[in-house]
């Protein structure tokens, strides 16, 4: 692996309600390269969008230490893509990527400017004047993407972004996603509870389980890009990751 | 029912109420002293404005009303974000806003010409009460009901502090309901305005009681009138406003 851009450490959350101790995660490891393109696959409840929450600062881990190592006079080392767009409604397409560079130095010029390079990135340069209404559910979560990329991030974490989108609009972002990150060159940090869309996107695949959730698998996905949906190689590495699952929840 | 099958209904509706209206008087059933007919209205309203009195009393009226609205609604907002986002604020105020809250309005007359005597000021502060309590639950409730999601969205790019947090999201998504509340309020300070100008104070209200103490209750049905208009021009050109703000929303 490349030098890690995220090291995580015995990462653990737990949180006390109503007198139980609910503990998500407990003891996680995770590295992930400089332009890597990893992703986190699990059944739901295992806590892997509790990975990104505490990454991007919106949980607080109970223990654990997350070392980043970004490039120096970096501003935001991490954005988020959350599992619906959550664009804000009230602003205008450009103005919704542009969002993120608020308060970073940049000129409105130069905000709207960079905002409209991101949303030529997506394509969505049509769309810059409308309001987030008029939009599809794919092209949303196209802006919030642009949105995202548009600070510039060390790392992209996306926490299942596409599980709200019908399968062939599902595709065409996957697609999309890839070629972005061929362009860009972005670490990606991405949770999916979907196998095939894991396997179709990731380099390396990190199977979450158990209850608290820890890494029970961890496997490179070794298929040149542009990758082909339904190519053997990938069909065999699903087939791998369905047993590995499989096999943890016949365990617990 | 058509557009133009309504629309025709109201008018005649409308012209069969001022027919009845004409009636009462004219045939002998009411004194007119008491309800003047209609037809004499338009002639008392171009003798007031003859005389300047009309044009007078509106812009003190209208400087009460713009002063009233725009202090009470200021404040209702101000402190209604302030309780909305803050719990210590909330818990902080609760007893006083329970404690302050069921005065009327119209309590205040005596404090307001006690403080400010029988001037514009004692007018502005009575029409701000009102307002302000109006302005200030709507804000509240609307800054209660932002979308948690996206005050996430703003802390997950950085924008953690308290102001940034207000200005980023919470007053844009509390605007519809903060809207409501003004427009409700708009209507509310008409009433006011009568009601703290019959204390004396010059407008359109103290106009009103100087006729009827002289029985020219035509005089009082003009200004009757006027505020009808004048409520109904600043609540259309209020509604278009708020389009135009909210023109982000489906």
């Amino acid at each position: 692996m490349a030098e890690p851009v995220i090291d995580i450490r015995g990462l653990s959350l737990a949180y006390e309600r109503d007198g139980h101790r609910n503990v998500i995660l407990e003891g996680l490891d995770l590295a992930v390269g400089r332009g890597e393109f990893v992703v986190i696959v699990g059944e739901s409840g295992v806590g892997k969008s509790t990975v990104l929450r505490v990454l991007i600062g919106l949980a607080r881990p109970s223990s654990g230490t997350v070392r980043l190592d970004t490039r120096p006079g970096c501003r935001t080392p991490m954005a988020l893509v959350f599992q619906d767009a959550r664009l804000l409604p009230w602003r205008r397409v450009v103005a919704n990527v542009a969002f993120g560079l608020e308060g970073s130095g940049l000129s409105r010029t130069q905000r709207i400017a960079k905002a409209r390079e991101m949303l030529a990135l997506v394509g969505l340069s049509d769309y810059a004047d409308r309001w987030p209404h008029q939009l599809s559910g794919g092209q949303r979560q196209r802006v919030a993407i642009a949105r995202a990329l548009a600070v510039d991030p060390d790392v992209l974490l996306m926490d299942e972004p596409f599980s709200a989108l019908d399968s062939l609009t599902r595709e065409g972002l996957q697609d999309e996603l890839q070629r972005i990150q061929g362009e860009t060159g972005k670490t990606i940090l991405f949770v999916t509870h979907d196998i095939d869309e894991a396997v179709t996107l990731a380099d390396r695949v990190v199977v979450l389980a158990g209850s608290p959730g820890r890494v029970a698998a961890d496997m490179a996905i070794d298929v040149t890009r542009p990758r082909r949906r339904r190519d053997g190689a990938l069909l065999d590495a699903a087939r791998q990751l369905r047993a590995e699952l499989s096999g943890r929840s016949a365990e617990l | 029912m058509t557009r133009f099958a309504s629309t025709s209904l109201a008018a005649a509706g409308l012209l069969a109420f001022l027919i009845f209206w004409e009636a009462m008087p004219r045939l002998g059933l009411i004194n007119p002293a008491f309800l003047p007919p209609p037809s004499t209205i338009p002639p008392a309203f171009l003798k007031e404005i003859r005389i300047g009195v009309w044009w007078e009393a509106v812009a003190a009226s209208l400087s009460h009303y713009i002063a009233g609205l725009a202090a009470g609604a200021g404040a209702g907002i101000a402190l209604g974000l302030l309780v909305g986002m803050s719990h210590i604020a909330e818990a902080a105020t609760a007893w006083i806003v329970r404690l302050l809250r069921p005065i009327p309005g119209l309590a205040w007359v005596p404090f307001a010409i006690i403080w400010f005597g029988v001037q514009p000021e004692a007018a502005v502060f009575i029409i701000a009460i009102g307002v302000f309590w109006i302005v200030f639950f709507a804000t509240q409730g609307a800054v209660r009901s932002v979308d948690r999601d996206l005050i996430e969205v703003a802390q997950a790019f950085g924008f953690r502090s308290g102001w940034s947090r207000l200005t980023k999201i919470v007053l844009p998504a509390a605007t519809p309901g903060i809207l409501v509340g003004v427009r409700t309020a708009l209507g509310q300070a008409w009433m006011a305005v009568v009601a703290a100008e019959i204390f004396g104070v010059h407008g359109v209200g103290a106009r009103m009681m100087q006729a009827s103490s002289l029985l020219s209750t035509d005089i009082v049905v003009v200004y009757m009138l006027t505020m009808a208009g004048l409520y109904g021009l600043f609540d259309t050109g209020f509604v278009a406003l708020q389009g135009w703000l909210l023109r982000w929303r489906p």
